[in-house]
């Protein structure tokens, strides 16, 4: 149940591009849209934007997300954990703020993809990741994940339906 | 160590106490009805997952859930909008600047769904325009009651219909918590999401059409201007 940090510091990791093309001889009139929901990691707007903030922060790009939010989510966290000093990740609050306040989802071409899964951190994130006990861990548990153990397992572990083992994966409706 | 643990729990439940003055109302996870202005729109993302696909290791799936909560009985009514494009956004540039190299964009024109891409979009950032020349995969989109209608092209894989909401939390026990009329969750806990639905839009695709090691993934709703 170690986590492994480095594996968070290892995603800034080189990439090569296959570009994907398109042929512009046929030009129909484009189509425009305007943003108007923004996510990537579960519970992050939910848990750290105040209300007055929620509607801009789904409508802040990524890349500027950082700066306009993040001392903001530190004040939210020591509002939400007083006693806050670093988690599982050995991040201290502004450390850790700093990464989720950039709502985007580290995802591996390679390998396991899981929030977390008692090895890999923030590789993706499978249907039957137990997200919301990981985060609260990251948020409650302090540097051990010992701390305040009633606020860290909400005890729901897993979906009300199986998935499916083929696409769309996603079990039938109710 | 005990005497330091209660103070902790005990300026911990101050605070939460007063922290329910500004979020209780709109702590709804993970993404559930996150904000007002997509609040009961077919633009409201509930959630998003991006995982390697459980029947070919060669392929990623994306998962971009809508309009959630909803109950059996009101799921059927329920219908994506021709004014709203979902897209998946990726950085797979090596300095991750967390700007869109590649999108993925999804399009509902009657009864139909499209998946456009993976392809450069033709701008970045807060508007977006549908790249129409980019590879296509369609499907019907499924109904409540019938089997799941999948189309694909090129190995892009495409399905929007009403599924179970894979999501899972004792919501209603963290509520609780932050307003201090609990101190902590229960055992066992309450699946708040168990029964309800979301109008879910699921794409499978070959990892090789998005890059190699790591890419920064995240999903938008985007209304027709």
């Amino acid at each position: 149940m170690k986590l492994k940090y480095n594996n968070l510091l290892a995603l800034g990791a080189l990439l090569v591009l296959a570009a994907c093309n398109n042929d512009d001889d046929a030009t129909p009139t484009p189509v425009t849209y305007v943003q108007e929901d923004q996510m990537a990691r579960p519970a992050i707007n939910t848990v750290f934007v105040s209300a007055a903030d929620k509607d801009s922060f789904n409508g802040t790009i990524p890349s500027a997300q950082g700066a306009a939010f993040a001392t903001k989510f530190k004040d939210k966290l020591l509002a939400l954990n007083a006693g806050y000093t670093t988690n599982l990740l050995g991040l201290n609050a502004t450390d850790f703020t700093g990464v989720l306040a950039t709502d985007v989802l580290s995802v591996a071409l390679t390998g396991a993809t899981t929030f977390y899964d008692g090895t890999n951190v923030l590789t993706g994130r499978k249907l039957n990741d137990d997200v919301i006990t990981v985060e609260l861990i990251l948020l409650f548990g302090g540097p051990d994940a010992t701390m305040n153990p009633t606020l860290t397992d909400d005890h729901v572990d897993a979906n009300d339906k199986a998935f499916l083992t083929t696409f769309p994966y996603l079990a039938s409706p109710h | 160590m005990k005497t330091k643990k209660i103070n902790v729990r005990r300026s911990l439940a101050v605070l939460l106490v007063a922290g329910v003055i500004s979020s209780a109302t709109y702590l709804i996870a993970a993404d559930h009805i996150d904000a007002p202005a997509v609040t009961g729109k077919a633009s409201d993302i509930t959630d998003f997952y991006a995982f390697e696909s459980p029947s070919n290791s060669s392929n990623l799936v994306f998962v971009v859930n809508t309009q959630g909560l909803l109950a059996p009985t009101a799921t059927a009514a329920k219908s994506f909008d021709s004014d709203v494009m979902l897209e998946v956004n990726i950085d797979n540039s090596s300095t991750k600047d967390n700007q869109e190299d590649l999108v993925l964009q999804v399009t509902f024109e009657d009864g139909k769904v499209q998946v456009y891409g993976p392809v450069a979009p033709i701008q970045k950032g807060l508007n977006s325009t549908l790249v129409a020349t980019a590879n296509k995969a369609e499907a019907t989109v499924s109904t409540y009651a019938g089997s799941p209608m999948t189309g694909e092209a090129n190995g892009v894989k495409i399905f929007a219909g009403p599924r179970d909401d894979p999501f899972f939390f004792d919501l209603d026990q963290y509520k609780k918590v932050i307003a201090g009329t609990a101190t902590g969750f229960s055992n066992p806990g309450t699946d708040t999401f168990a029964g309800t639905n979301v109008m879910a839009v699921v794409i499978e695709l070959p990892k090789s059409l998005l890059g190699t090691g790591t890419v920064n993934a995240w999903a938008t709703s985007n209304r027709k201007n």
